[in-house]
């Protein structure tokens, strides 16, 4: 090293430098397309690629969905509209709309039940989705179950006022048992329910005519209804069964913690659609033969149990992730162990668990169609059978399954659209 | 192990009152077959201001946290503040609420605020209204001196700050014990002397306080007994001055010297 390098080796700063913004960077279309196109020759060919294959579907969908005919009774009729020419015939969507949405046995003069059902079931979940919402309107969304059944299968309005009776009668047994005994509580909480129903059944027998909508069995439910009733009762139950079961399998108690995961290990290792099969045809060995336990009560009950399972091995994956500390803090400030679960874990395992809840719930809503397995007749089974076989509609595959795909994809792209705001809005980590 | 007592000094000399706060007979506990502590004796007075330290992996942080049932003792006796520390968990609920804990890593609960952080036990523990526990945990955050930190998540927090949180955490129910296991372990240099400062000032207020800890200088400022371990045994306890100028066990030597000379 020189001498005059030692010398400026010792150094002083003697004036501050000031911050200054970053360079401007070079902005402009070209420079996006070459950075992001172009940057390459492996990236050009695959940008080419890519241009072809859009003109391909441009020109093949375009004149199809150009020439769509709206208005018609029969796929011939359609032909002959369209007369020779590439069109699609989407009149079938039009003329079977309602069936579409509501099954084909559905009576038509009730189609406003369902449908109003469907607009209060958004009113009913803002107040979950969106927690800023005044907690006031949760109790709507408790009493929404309620209506919604009223709405879809009709009956006395008894109906589901005795069975909010029964929760309601058991929620303030266990309340007023609670602090003495936790298991006396539960117990306490079912008789009283039980009894509630019971006594509730007798009075239906005298006021089975009371305020009485049109009752509609569950055979007559169908359409896109269908898939819709699937998904909703069976995410909102699977849910809070998959949050038991996930605990249970972490349980000190050796017996809980091995039936959690003999349930979860038998049910993920079974395809949804043998327990489907189950549920139309040996089920109904299970109970007696008066006790005619509903069609789509039992798959409510087998998917439930399917999507649980896997909604426990999510969860369990968050309670897994979060680090000791977090049980050692709340322990330690003296919570108990629901306190400690309420406040503190499950809020933060859930949080991580979101991705993964919500997968598997956009994966049980699409599973629903696999009811037409069994003969019922949802949006899928309906398609399949009455419409397609019908001799006005057979072979417009096409427009029915896109309009089908396009159903499930706005809310299966909507819960996915919630989840992300959901995780952004709970990220506080800031990491 | 008789050789390690005949060390020790008569520590009944040392008490600051006659009120026993924690005492612990002849307990010992496994990890599996490794038996972590062996045969601790301890009694810790109102008011004492206990240093552990000793090398890594001797059973500080094991003792400390059986005093508040974070881990079971398999044999031996330990009272707390009156109640008999058993599998009854309404017990360990209640010893829980009565001793603060300060942890290496803080703990603080990342999903909500500072002031939640500090409200949630009291509201839910001793079922406070949640305006006067926020009024308390105000007072607190005031105390350790991060008051306008209130309303942030702890994530925005440096170490030492949420370290303090931790604390105002610990003292928003009104604990008559303290426990900290390497409360200034994990934080960058600058960052040890606010919490120091804090702890210190707890300890000039006369709370009750076992601190696992490798600061020799706040030991020397407030302990008034100083205990070494070392395998899982108490092998040295002593008046600070007396620990540091004058140590028996060749252990407490080695350990001495490793850890304050250079
Ligand atoms: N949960 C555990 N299971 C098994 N061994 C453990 C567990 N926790 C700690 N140990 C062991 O017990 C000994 C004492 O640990 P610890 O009390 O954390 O020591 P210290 O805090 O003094 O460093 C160490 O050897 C450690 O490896
Ligand atoms: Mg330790």
């Amino acid at each position: 090293m020189s001498d005059t390098h030692a010398q400026t080796v010792a150094f002083v700063r003697e004036t501050e430098i000031p911050p200054s913004p970053p360079p401007a960077s070079e902005a402009g279309v070209i420079k996006w397309l070459r950075e992001n196109l172009f940057s390459s020759i492996a990236n050009s060919i695959l940008t080419i690629l890519g241009l072809i294959a859009v003109y391909y579907i441009v020109v093949g969908l375009g004149p199809w969905l150009a020439n769509s005919i709206w208005q018609s009774d029969s796929l011939a009729e359609c032909r002959e509209i369209l007369d020779g020419a590439n069109g699609a015939c989407f009149a079938v969507i039009r003329e079977r709309w309602n069936q579409l949405l509501f099954g084909f046995r559905y009576p038509v003069d009730e189609y406003w039940r369902p449908a109003l059902a469907f607009v209060l079931l958004f009113v009913a979940i803002l107040p979950v989705l969106f927690s800023h919402l005044p907690r006031k309107l949760l109790i709507g969304t408790a009493l929404y179950p309620f209506l919604a059944f009223w709405l879809i299968w009709g009956g006395s309005v008894l109906i589901p006022i005795v069975a909010l009776l029964g929760f309601v009668v058991g929620a303030v047994a266990y309340s007023m048992i609670s602090a003495r005994s936790f298991v006396g509580a539960i117990a306490a909480a079912v008789i009283a329910a039980a009894a509630t129903w019971w006594a509730g059944g007798l009075l239906l027998r005298i006021g089975a005519d009371f305020l009485a909508l049109r009752a509609v069995p569950s055979r007559d439910l169908g359409g896109f209804m269908l898939n819709m009733i699937l998904g909703t009762v069976c995410v909102s139950l699977s849910l809070p069964i998959g949050i038991v079961l996930a605990l249970g399998r972490q349980s000190n108690l050796p017996i809980i913690k091995v039936l959690c995961v003999i349930f979860i290990e038998f049910v993920r290792g079974v395809p949804l659609i043998t327990l489907l099969f189950v549920a139309s045809v040996i089920l109904a060995y299970f109970f007696p033969p008066e006790s005619n336990l509903d069609l789509v009560l039992r798959v409510i009950i087998m998917i439930t149990m399917f999507a649980s399972a896997y909604i426990a091995e999510v969860i369990r994956g968050g309670l897994a992730a979060l680090p000791r500390g977090q049980y050692e803090a709340a322990d330690s400030l003296g919570l108990d162990y629901a306190q400690s679960m309420r406040l503190i874990i499950l809020p933060q395992a859930l949080k991580i668990s979101i991705p993964g809840i919500v997968n598997v719930a956009v994966g049980l809503f699409k599973d629903t169609t696999l009811v037409a397995i069994i003969s019922m007749y949802d949006l899928v089974g309906l398609i399949r059978g009455p419409i397609l076989a019908s001799t006005d509609w057979n072979g417009v595959y096409w427009e029915l399954w896109s309009f089908a795909a396009l159903l499930f994809f706005v809310i299966c792209y909507g819960i996915s659209q919630y989840s992300q705001w959901l995780e952004r809005k709970l990220a506080t980590d800031h990491r | 192990m008789a050789m390690t007592e005949d060390m020790q000094v008569d520590t009944s000399q040392m008490k600051v009152s006659d009120e026993v706060a924690i005492s612990i007979d002849n307990m010992n506990k496994w990890y599996g077959s490794f038996h972590v502590l062996r045969d601790i004796d301890l009694t810790v007075y109102r008011g004492e201001r206990i240093v552990i330290c000793g090398p890594s992996g001797s059973g500080k942080s094991t003792l400390i946290r059986c005093i508040n049932a974070l881990e079971e003792h398999q044999q031996g006796r330990i009272e707390v503040d009156g109640t008999v520390l058993s599998s009854d968990l309404k017990n360990i609920d209640k010893i829980r609420s009565e001793v603060g804990m300060c942890f290496q890593h803080f703990n603080l609960f990342p999903h909500l605020t500072i002031l939640e952080n500090c409200t949630l036990a009291p509201i839910w523990v001793r079922k406070t209204p949640k305006k006067e526990a926020e009024e308390t945990a105000m007072h607190f955050l005031r105390k350790v001196k991060i008051p306008e930190q209130a309303d942030k998540y702890p994530g925005q927090l440096s170490g030492g700050q949420q370290q303090r949180v931790a604390i105002a955490r610990s003292l928003c129910m009104r604990p008559r014990i303290m426990l900290f296991d390497e409360p200034t372990s994990a934080l960058d240099p600058e960052m040890i002397k606010e919490v120091l400062d804090t702890m210190i000032e707890l300890a000039e207020e006369g709370m009750t306080m076992l601190c696992v800890t490798h600061e020799m200088g706040f030991a020397r400022q407030v302990a008034n007994r100083v205990i070494f371990m070392d395998d899982g045994q108490i092998v040295e306890q002593n008046e600070p001055e007396a620990f540091f100028s004058d140590p028996q066990n060749e252990r407490t030597k080695l350990f001495l010297s490793q850890i304050l000379g250079h």
